[in-house]
């Protein structure tokens, strides 16, 4: 009785999700004290219509992945869901115990997630895992199966749809492999699909494909998704309705239009308007302290040449930004500034001396002036030791302090990063992302180099936490007048960080100079792609964007 | 820091039975109530009695004073034994990760070289070769357990060397010694406290099975692989006495890994073991 009730109630208002009053917990184990319980989700309810894409956004630790796998019944990493009702397709999923979670996730929910590269399991062909869902629900044969995911494969523009599934995840690139992703998803055709970050890890370029083919095929199967993400210029595009979430309580619900155009709460604002940061463009110098002449350089015996001929320079206290997609080289370029790969051909001039080709022909001096910072601050930093350690190491090895001359210098430098003495005793798990990175810039700074090298700093962290990161990086150079060699394919932190700019290409500078110079048409094909691939928080920028290109991006 | 309360039950046999075995180890000469080789009895074999708690032996001797005694010649072969092959086995397994090229291998083919022989087999023929006391023991025994030590260390050391952090260290001039002790041991410690457990009772098992054939303690100091030996005639009688030895490495294998395991715990623990 009740069901029929709750299927005509369905019927009617078209209703497949329904959360009501979400209450999430974990149990922590916080340092010196005993363990305790904390509330990641706040009761939160939301709802979505069959058909249609809600978008759940906020920071990390704002709960929108635990609310997402909580439409699967799923609590990850020790979460449980301790109150409220998860109702989909008019029953209440938390009530059905094991046997019924079995029978719903894959069949009535599927999961794409954030990196696709360690989600699919590297010792299988792509077909097996594709169609594994469907099979073992018993939903089709397996030749119905094959032939529903070649139509996928070719709905979400995959080349070689017929045999791209013979493959092993390794042998296709990080797009395709989200795509295959979204594709496994939608072979067992659930009524809801769990879009965790698809496209987060992925460059801009390559980013637009994927979103294009999820949006196309989210209207051809009409499957209703929830799509979680930091970025809401990404969500605008593919979503009818957005969530704001933050610590696990929700902060606006609306129509995506509402929330871009005319958002209700500060928050939201402060999200809507994170990217702009003035920064004032500086004239080149006279002499550069850094000079990379032809240089070229090669892995594998000098066989894949990954730097062609070249050729920038960086002036005392200014940031030159290099911009290109995965494989353009541009880590590379700092691998072989600092002398990790010496290169084959040209010289690297710093401060009017030709440096040492290999890192062990380098003087300590000139280690010193020339620092780095990762694009992953937790495995920058040896997970056993302590910041103070690892601020203070540079200290002690290039100045040779010791002692409280030492400790009282590492506390500055905490101070200059915006975080406590508290966190001296800390160990890098003990921190967020935001500030493991912080400590990785104080470490570079405590050497007092004349350049710093940033290698994609902030890609891996959330908006709000980037911005943060961005300005403390534009004050530092302020106070301390180093340069920075910023890495990165985000052209929106290129915009508010650099004096000038270099744009790579498979291994060459296809476009060099200052930062207006640069960004301004008439653009070569390459430049133009990457400026029109970076999101735009506007409706339909999508499809303007991939009408409007002139090149497809190389990661396709 | 280390609260007595927090360590679980497992640990805490672990950690009382050790400790007993070393202070029999330790205080041997005051414990023993006879002399390691002292003849008690005209009776070998004694059946346990109030005066010879553990009966006595196939020569009539005093078997707990005999089990107190093995102990200290068990624990010290078997301790300095298994500190050779980790200290060996580790820093050259580090070494060969962070050098690369021809040092590591040079090293790795010896190891190999070493490993294709049976341990067994090899320290058979060394010792019957050498002459026959404890410095040439427990160098060969170390020397022949450290090539798995350093397989171990050497694998997993190329896996940290590549880490961002030790590249770090490297940019900033470090040298081998900071980033193979303060970079790679500490995050390689938890395999290889694992390890270290597992490698002590090997220790003491062929410690045993090289007495047992007649190459390890000489007697009449004896192992407590040797007294098996002594006393394996007596099984067939229904005699316990071989038993008693046999049940005291069982013992120490057990409780030494179940520190060992407890050690693990905490050691990967990435915030300090306060968590």
């Amino acid at each position: 009785m009740a069901d029929n009730k709750a299927k005509s109630g369905q019927a009617k208002s078209g209703r497949l999700l329904d959360i009501r009053n979400l209450r999430i917990e974990a149990t922590v184990y916080p340092p010196g004290e005993p363990p305790r319980t904390i509330t990641l989700v706040h009761d939160v309810s939301l709802t979505l219509e069959k058909g249609k894409v809600l978008g759940l956004i906020g920071e990390s630790g704002a709960g929108k992945s635990t609310i997402g796998l909580s439409s699967m019944g799923y609590g990850r990493g020790g979460v449980r869901i301790t109150g409220g009702e998860v109702i989909l397709n008019g029953r209440d999923i938390l009530k059905g115990g094991k046997e019924g979670l079995r029978k719903l996730r894959g069949r009535e929910v599927c999961y794409v997630a954030q990196s696709a590269a360690a989600a699919f399991n590297p010792a299988h062909r792509l077909m097996d895992q594709v169609v594994e869902a469907t099979l073992l629900h018993g939903t089709a044969t397996r030749a119905e199966a094959e032939k529903r995911a070649v139509a996928l494969f070719k709905k979400l523009s995959l080349p070689n749809p017929e045999t791209i599934g013979e493959r092993f995840p390794h042998q296709v690139s990080g797009g395709q492999l989200q795509r295959v992703m979204t594709a496994m998803a939608l072979c067992s055709e659930p009524d809801l699909i769990v879009f965790d970050e698809p496209t987060t890890a992925l460059d801009v370029t390559t980013q637009i494909d994927v979103l294009a083919a999820i949006k196309d095929a989210i209207r051809d199967t009409h499957v209703a998704a929830l799509y979680i993400t930091h970025d809401l210029a990404v969500v605008a595009q593919v979503s009818d309705e957005i969530v704001v979430l933050r610590h696990g309580r929700l902060v606006e619900w609306g129509g995506t239009r509402q929330i871009i155009k005319e958002p209700r709460q500060e928050y939201t604002n402060a999200l809507v308007s994170v990217h702009e940061i003035e920064h004032q463009e500086q004239q080149p110098g006279t002499a550069p302290m850094l000079s990379v002449k032809n240089v070229t350089a090669a892995y594998g015996g000098g066989h894949v040449k990954v730097l062609k001929n070249v050729s920038v320079d960086i002036f005392p206290g200014q940031t030159l930004a290099v911009v290109g997609e995965s494989g353009s080289g541009k880590s590379t370029l700092a691998r072989a500034i600092t002398g990790l790969l010496p290169p084959e051909q040209g010289s690297v001039v710093f401060d009017g001396r030709t440096l040492g080709n290999r890192l062990a022909d380098r003087p300590k001096e000139d280690l010193r002036q020339l620092q780095m910072i990762y694009q992953m601050a937790d495995v920058a930093m040896n997970p056993r030791q302590t910041v103070g350690t690892i601020i203070g190491r540079p200290l002690e090895f290039y100045f040779g302090m010791r002692g409280r001359e030492r400790d009282k210098r590492v506390a500055e430098l905490l101070d200059e990063i915006e975080m406590g003495k508290g966190f001296i005793d800390r160990y890098p798990a003990e921190l967020s992302g935001g500030q493991k990175q912080r400590v990785c810039i104080a470490r570079s700074l405590a050497a007092k180099p004349k350049l710093i090298i940033c290698d994609e700093v902030t890609s891996a962290l959330d908006p709000l936490v980037a911005h943060g990161i961005l300005k403390l990086l534009l004050n530092l150079q302020q106070v301390e007048k180093v340069a920075y060699l910023f890495i990165t394919h985000d052209l929106a932190t290129v915009k508010s960080i650099a004096d000038s700019i270099a744009v790579m290409y498979r291994g060459e500078v296809v476009r060099y100079g200052s930062k207006s110079k640069v960004l301004t048409p008439p653009f070569d094909a390459y430049t133009d792609l990457l400026l029109s691939s970076v999101p735009e928080m506007e409706i339909g920028w999508l499809e303007k964007a991939i009408a409007g290109r002139r090149m497809e991006s190389a990661g396709n | 820091m280390l609260d007595i309360r927090r360590i679980p039950i497992a640990a805490l046999i672990g950690i009382v039975l050790t400790t007993l075995f070393v202070l029999a180890a330790v205080f041997a000469p005051w414990i023993a109530p006879h002399g390691n080789a002292e003849i008690v009895s005209d009776v070998p074999w004694e059946p346990m009695s109030s005066v010879h708690w553990l009966g006595t032996d196939n020569l009539g001797r005093d078997l707990l004073s005999r089990m107190i005694y093995g102990a200290r010649i068990t624990l010290f072969i078997a301790v300095l034994a298994t500190a050779l092959s980790f200290s060996l086995g580790a820093i050259l397994g580090f070494s060969a990760a962070v050098f690369g090229g021809w040092f590591d291998t040079i090293l790795s083919r010896l190891v190999d070289l070493l490993m294709s022989i049976p341990t067994l087999i090899m320290g058979l023929v060394v010792l019957s070769v050498l002459p026959s006391n404890l410095v040439t023991l427990i160098l060969v025994m170390g020397i022949l357990d450290s090539t798995r030590v350093y397989r171990l260390s050497r694998a997993v050391a190329v896996d940290i060397n590549v880490m961002d952090y030790v590249e770090a260290a490297k940019l900033r001039g470090e040298g081998s010694g900071w980033i193979i002790f303060r970079e790679i041991l500490p995050n390689a410690l938890s395999p290889l406290v694992s390890e270290l457990g597992l490698r002590f009772i090997y220790a003491v098992l062929f410690l045993s099975t090289l007495s047992f054939l007649g190459l390890g303690v000489q007697p009449p100091d004896a192992d407590w692989g040797g007294m098996v030996k002594e006393n394996k005639d007596g099984i067939v009688f229904g005699i316990p006495a071989a038993l008693i030895p046999a049940a005291a490495i069982a013992a120490l294998a057990i409780s030494v890994n179940l520190v060992a395991d407890w050690v693990l715990n905490r050691t990967t623990s990435l915030k300090g073991g306060r968590g």
